[in-house]
């Protein structure tokens, strides 16, 4: 068969994934208030996102949040993989099939029965209820992202750290947690970046209390074109493929 | 190995209160809520009944939910359409270019899917990319309406969505071995026998977690219908959302979930099912 059939298909999927995304950022410089025609280079569309208080607020907000809930799945992800290579205990599958259940259910799923828990409970929208819920989501990938490193661990550590008396806190401290240390950084970044980018479940759970930029970006493209957000769209994606740059260079260079 | 352990204590402590309290409780909540009636003051009363799931068959949402379901599988067939031979040509590349070509799948994964909408509405808008660029070179004389159709709701989600059809064919492809298509090759199986009776069964396991990951989400992403349907483009996603935030009809939103909560079951039912039978027809 041609070899060169198929390497053609795979450029035009390509080009059709990332056209749309580089139109984005060519037009974020667009220096043209009407229409979408050329109006010549410029910043003043960045120039107006941080002029804007509202949402430069909503980006901080957005930031805090990202910060708390990557570093509170990773606390809690990284143990939960902990105890799933680790020990033996009842209900082991039943903590397996919560987490792939979690994974795999529609956000929209997971959304209205956060919500519904916290009106339940009375918990306010606002910060600690998008916490919970961001944590919650993010949880899954940083399991399997950490399950995949201790999968390679070589247990005679293990066993030689019980023979020289370690217990069980001092054994995970010196030994597991520098092991799974690369996963958890990976983990972190793409807790990160999953709570920055969510819309549905924020959607739900947030309140007026507390604005985040998603829900901001989603009231501002609802109607229209706002060049704006060509500029604000950018700037979120040089900065998530910063993190996935990163974290990926963290596996990679632990691997070899 | 039975010493006290506080550490190994606490830790699955930890773990099942979070799991528990935030997933388990939150999905029981659902499905009783979804049983309850409705009332105004305090979005739930009893007694239990039936009425939200008898509702969902009503004529009014069953044909939103009809054509959202129309959308969500033309998404997927397009996924899957585009994706098979995708997966098929990305697993045959030289395995020194296939880590970055991986990467280059999943920045999506990591990007904002919102962003990525919106950058979908610049070039279908009247005034967008494509229109431009077609009154230009005078192909057309006024702009064709492609936004807030129901062709931009399948466009946006395909776009989104592809590349979570794509991962499992990969890996599926990754796993097809040479040297089973050249055994049915040698016992002269023609191309088409060989991809229907060796390639297709072999892969099914990647066809039905790809269908699972893209079927589910384009019914649910509300934000794709809003941004890129219009009011007439609806997904199961809006009238959830629409139920359950605006009209505070929280049983109807909850038994609506339900209905996805089970299509979903299904899928991964399916997916474990014909993982299984290839098993079984490897070890015979």
């Amino acid at each position: 068969m041609n070899r060169w059939l198929p390497r053609i298909y795979l450029m035009l999927v390509y080009a059709l994934l990332y056209v749309p995304i580089l139109v984005l950022v060519i037009y974020s410089f667009n220096d043209s208030r009407t229409g979408y025609r050329w109006g010549g280079l410029s910043l003043r569309w960045y120039q107006a996102l941080f002029d804007n208080h509202a949402m430069v607020q909503a980006m901080w907000n957005s930031l805090w949040l990202a910060l708390a809930a990557a570093t509170v799945s990773t606390v809690i992800g990284g143990l939960t993989a902990l105890a799933l290579h680790r020990y033996q205990f009842r209900g082991k599958q039943a903590l397996r099939g919560m987490l792939f259940v979690v994974m795999m259910s529609p956000e929209i799923v997971l959304a209205i029965s956060l919500l519904a828990l916290f009106l339940v409970v009375g918990v306010q929208l606002g910060f600690v209820s998008l916490l919970l819920a961001h944590v919650t989501f993010c949880l899954p990938f940083v399991v399997i992202t950490v399950m995949a490193r201790l999968s390679g661990l070589d247990e005679r550590l293990m066993e030689a750290a019980r023979d020289l008396g370690a217990g069980e806190f001092t054994t995970v401290r010196t030994i597991l947690v520098p092991v799974m240390m690369p996963a958890l950084l990976a983990g972190w970044l793409l807790g990160f970046t999953l709570s920055l980018d969510d819309v549905v479940v924020s959607t739900f759970v947030s309140g007026p209390s507390y604005e985040i930029l998603p829900l901001r970006i989603y009231s501002m493209v609802r109607v229209g074109l706002k060049p704006e957000v060509n500029a604000l769209g950018t700037l979120l994606l040089v900065f998530s493929l910063v993190m996935l740059v990163l974290s990926q260079f963290i596996l990679m260079r632990n691997k070899q | 190995m039975h010493e006290r352990q506080p550490f190994r204590s606490a830790v699955l402590l930890l773990v099942w209160s979070w799991l528990l309290l935030l997933v388990l409780l939150p999905n029981l909540l659902v499905i009783a809520a979804s049983f309850a009636t409705r009332d105004p003051q305090d979005f739930l009363s009893l007694p239990l009944t039936l009425e939200s799931y008898q509702r969902l068959i009503n004529p009014l949402y069953l044909s939103v939910f009809t054509h959202s379901l129309y959308m969500a599988a033309m998404t997927t067939l397009l996924c899957l359409l585009i994706g098979y031979p995708f997966a098929w040509a990305l697993s045959r590349v030289d395995k020194r270019w296939q880590t970055l070509l991986m990467i280059l799948l999943i920045v999506p994964f990591w990007t904002n899917s919102l962003v990525r909408t919106y950058a979908i509405k610049l070039l279908l808008a009247s005034n967008g990319l494509i229109n431009n660029l077609l009154q230009s070179l005078g192909v057309i004389d006024a702009p064709i309406t492609m936004l807030y159709t129901e062709g931009a709701v399948i466009a946006g989600l395909v776009y989104l969505l592809l590349p979570f059809m794509i991962l499992p064919l990969y890996t599926v492809f990754e796993d097809l071995r040479d040297d089973l298509l050249q055994a049915s090759h040698d016992l002269g199986a023609g191309r088409m026998a060989t991809f229907v009776r060796v390639v297709i069964p072999l892969t099914l396991p990647g066809v039905i977690a790809g269908v699972l990951l893209v079927l589910l989400p384009a019914m649910g992403m509300f934000y794709v219908a809003d941004v890129l349907g219009g009011a007439k483009n609806l997904l199961v996603g809006n009238v959830i959302k629409n139920q359950f935030l605006d009209a505070r009809d929280w049983p109807f939103g909850a038994a609506a979930s339900v209905l996805l909560t089970l299509a979903m079951a299904l899928l991964i039912l399916a997916h474990g099912l014909s993982r299984r039978r290839i098993g079984q027809e490897a070890v015979e």
